[in-house]
């Protein structure tokens, strides 16, 4: 096993934690700043966008929810690969190990389809709510073209996107998505590094899956500061009394 | 056993230019740290003496407003991300394996590549001068000075970009020695039995790991900001120029003590040894440190003081920063007692040592002057500040780093250093430093505002500032001396012997320079001072605690082989950091960094071992 020399897996130390997972608890404590400094940055932000699309103007929670849903299950996937190689059945190991890299490519593909979606933002208002409901700024604007020849079945439509620069509820929220979505493309290059490797011999084992370990780990992380995203930028961005 | 089919051997014996290049051992890596960080400390203070020369009469005009922007910005820049910081970590690297008993640190190539990496920032930091002019906003950026409206040279890209690299650098450095500090403790080293070195080091790598991601993403926003048109710090669209203040000095606070625990380490080393007493209060010591870093996460709206924060935060950060004294008040009280009745050896080490006790308090004290928010608003931006921050980072952090260059001099290169020239550098510096900042104090008070590049003759200022521009040149002189020394005793100097201070730490057990391998066999340790205990009892009353790293037992020593890949990598972030520094039309080469990058990730993983002992067990 030079090899696993090489790596340290085996070499005793003083806590008796290899000394690759204790880096990898010092690299999430690390990452943890980083995530907590780009909320912070956006919570500070929040409602103070001059003009531009809102947030209760973009967000679509049941499509957030899925792409949130779909994440969370490729967090399942990853115990379950990790418990199919610790019983050594390597087809589930690889079934698995696969599936989280898909279902994380799932929700990568879910962001660029919101991203798009945001960028060229079509927003309705029903000239019957003006005055009755309360509208966002953006809709104020387009509800001055109520009445004009603008007006078609009592509706205005126009596309107002929101890019990084349209203002700082954009720059905030692509950041921070954006830097999290890349966690994610990292996570699945990782995974599939995994998998071709496995397909060497020796490699990947019940007793060498320090690998698998590790990468585990960043991708539960990864998958827990979603959960704090989707909770303080999407449902406290849509929900009143937030 | 097998392995991937690999296209390049691993270097097994390099030499001469290629030993250095490809070496990942700590002591050699050490070294070279120590030595680009002195050289770059040099230019930092090139930079210093043009701005003192320019300072030293009034309405000069030896340089322009517009260099002279640049020459604070990269004085201050140049000496802590590229100085301080560096030096420290030379003695991080070279000192806490030995300390700990240990052959190497936990990853040797990440090692390699923190250096490297630290290389590549620090020559994109440096590279501005030639390239159109250098950064300008000062050493903190404040926005919307570095906006692109503001600033639209390519300055301020050089310095945030040089900044990034400069902590993936030290992120890598920090979770290397977390890790080798936390796992590589020699059996019996329990933490209450650590040297203090260590421990400071320890303490300031978990302020680095947490404190770094926060300047990363406000250097991510600002260039996010100048790159891409988005609106962190554009005031026009909402932006709040506040929010870069607090996050800078959410970083820029604990950073304050990134640069002065390892400082305080080193002279608590050095003053138990030449005054032949324990440390007085070791636990004291450790908590203080300890309490100085949860602290240092509370104050640092204090440098924020005149923004208009409101009454409540100012007064909840001027109690902090009060309370913050207390902890340094404990260490000093320590150091005094460690020296009170021992038999003191004025050796060079422990006049740096002696010399940072009093330097550092002097600067501690003008610093509890300005906690109080009232007083801060008559000092804020005066030379006042200047004066406090030198005699905390260079009567402090500087003067306990020379002494720890004497001090660890003779076990790194096997040599004495000359003690008649180190005691006239001493005294040059300890002079010209005082004579240099002391009157900054008056020059602060009388209300001569930092970061000015020239004053009427009618100020008042004229004579001190003659004075401290003096003091500069002196201790330039100091420093020259300093280089004389070491730099002929490297080569000439009288054999050092293993133990040559009679000092109190498992490093001084081996012999200097140390083997390739540090320790024939891992001591085991059974008391606080271990090597000065084992040299004066034969009978051992401690029983060692259990664990500890025993790998060495039934293995002959193998140690991990040179590599080529953590250079590769490092050259490809300098090259995709020049392709950020220019932004439009540049990623290419950025692409191209980010290649060579992950083709050296990708074999940096899969690189082979050739050692004969693991290729003897890979055969069985």
């Amino acid at each position: 096993m030079a090899q696993a020399t090489a790596h340290g897996e085996h070499e005793p130390t003083t806590t008796g934690l290899n000394h690759r997972k204790v880096l990898m608890w010092a690299f999430l404590g690390s990452d943890c700043m980083f995530f907590g400094s780009l909320i912070a940055t956006y919570l500070v932000y929040k409602n103070r966008s001059i003009a531009g699309p809102l947030p209760e103007d973009v967000f679509s929670i049941p499509v957030t929810t899925v792409s949130t849903f779909v994440l969370l299950m490729s967090s399942m996937s990853m115990v379950l690969a990790y418990a199919a190689l610790t019983r050594n059945s390597m087809k589930a190991f690889r079934i698995w190990l696969a599936s989280t890299a898909l279902l994380g490519a799932t929700f990568i593909a879910f962001q660029v389809y919101e991203f798009r979606t945001f960028v060229n933002f079509e927003h309705v208002v029903n000239c019957s709510d003006v005055g009755v409901v309360e509208l966002t700024p953006v809709k104020q604007e387009l509800a001055k073209k109520c009445g004009t020849e603008d007006e078609h079945d009592g509706k205005v439509e126009e596309v107002v996107g929101l890019t990084p620069r349209t203002n700082l509820f954009g720059s905030t929220f692509y950041t921070l998505t954006g830097f999290h979505g890349a966690h994610v493309t990292l996570g699945i290059v990782w995974l599939l590094s995994l998998f071709f490797l496995s397909f060497k011999r020796g490699m990947v084992t019940p007793e060498r899956n320090l690998d698998l370990d590790l990468a585990a780990l960043y991708w539960h992380f990864v998958d827990v500061v979603w959960i704090v995203i989707f909770t303080v930028v999407y449902l406290f961005g849509v929900f009143p009394g937030f | 056993m097998t392995t991937l089919a690999f296209p390049i051997p691993r270097p097994t014996h390099p030499t001469g230019i290629w030993n250095w290049i490809t070496t990942i051992d700590h002591k050699k890596i050490g070294i070279l740290y120590g030595v680009t960080a002195f050289i770059l400390f040099l230019s930092g203070g090139i930079e210093a003496l043009l701005m003192r020369i320019q300072l030293a009469g009034p309405n000069q005009d030896i340089v322009s407003a517009e260099v002279f922007n640049q020459l604070f910005t990269m004085h201050g820049t140049t000496m802590i991300f590229l100085a301080i910081m560096p030096l420290s970590a030379a003695f991080f690297n070279f000192v806490i394996p030995l300390q700990i008993g240990a052959r190497d640190v936990a990853f040797p190539r990440l090692n390699a590549f923190s250096f490297w990496t630290f290389l590549a920032g620090a020559i994109i930091l440096k590279i501005s001068w030639f390239t159109g002019g250098a950064t300008n906003a000062g050493w903190f950026g404040y926005a919307p000075l570095t906006s692109v409206q503001q600033n639209p040279g390519t300055g301020i890209d050089f310095w945030l970009v040089s900044l990034q690299v400069l902590g993936i650098a030290s992120l890598a450095a920090s979770f290397n020695f977390l890790v080798t500090i936390i796992n590589m403790r020699a059996p019996g080293m329990s933490f209450m039995r650590l040297p203090l070195f260590t421990w400071m080091t320890f303490i300031t790598n978990i302020l680095i790991v947490l404190a770094f991601p926060v300047i990363t993403v406000a250097l991510i926003e600002l260039y996010f900001d100048r790159s891409f048109g988005m609106n962190f710090f554009n005031t026009a669209r909402g932006g709040d120029p506040v929010l870069w203040q607090h996050l800078f000095w959410v970083f820029g606070h604990p950073e304050v003590y990134i640069l002065i625990l390892p400082a305080m380490g080193i002279v608590s080393e050095i003053l138990p040894t030449f005054s032949k007493k324990p440390l007085f209060g070791y636990p004291a010591i450790v908590l203080a440190g300890a309490i100085i870093a949860f602290m240092g996460w509370m104050v640092w709206s204090h440098h924020m003081f005149t923004v208009g924060l409101g009454p409540i935060p100012i007064t909840v950060f001027t109690i902090t920063t009060m309370a913050i004294a207390v902890p340094t008040g404990i260490k000093v009280f320590n150091w005094m007692g460690t020296m009170w009745g021992g038999q003191m050896d004025f050796r060079t080490p422990m006049l740096y040592a002696v010399g940072f006790v009093a330097m550092f308090t002097i600067g501690g004290i003008s610093g509890v002057m300005h906690s109080s928010a009232s007083s801060d608003a008559q000092q804020q931006d005066t030379y006042f500040i200047v004066a406090h921050i030198h005699y905390v980072l260079f009567g402090g952090a500087i003067f306990a780093i020379f002494g720890g260059i004497y001090y660890w001099f003779p076990k790194i290169t096997g040599r004495m250093y000359n003690e008649v020239l180190g005691k006239l550098n001493f005294w040059l510096v300890f002079a010209g430093f005082n004579i240099a900042f002391f009157p900054q104090h008056f020059l602060g008070l009388d209300g001569m505002p930092r970061r000015i590049y020239t004053y009427d003759a009618g100020m008042g200022w004229n004579l001190w500032n003659g004075v401290s521009t003096l003091g500069a040149i002196v201790m330039a002189v100091g420093v020259l001396v300093m280089i004389h020394n070491l730099a002929r005793s490297w080569r000439k100097g009288e054999l050092a012997g293993n133990d040559p201070w009679d000092a109190r730490t498992l490093e001084w057990s081996i012999p200097s320079p140390p083997p390739e391998y540090n320790f024939a066999e891992i001591p085991t340790v059974y008391d606080r001072d271990d090597w000065w205990a084992r040299k004066r009892r034969e009978v051992r009353r401690a029983v060692p605690v259990a664990g500890g790293s025993g790998y060495d037992e039934g293995h002959g020593i193998h140690l991990p082989q040179p590599s080529y890949w953590p250079i590769i990598v490092s050259i490809g972030i300098l090259i995709g950091g020049f392709g950020l520094v220019y932004p439009v039309g540049y990623y290419a080469i950025s692409i191209v960094g980010v290649l060579i990058g992950m083709i050296g990730v990708y074999s940096w993983s899969f690189e082979p071992v050739n050692d004969p002992e693991d290729a003897e067990q890979a055969a069985h």
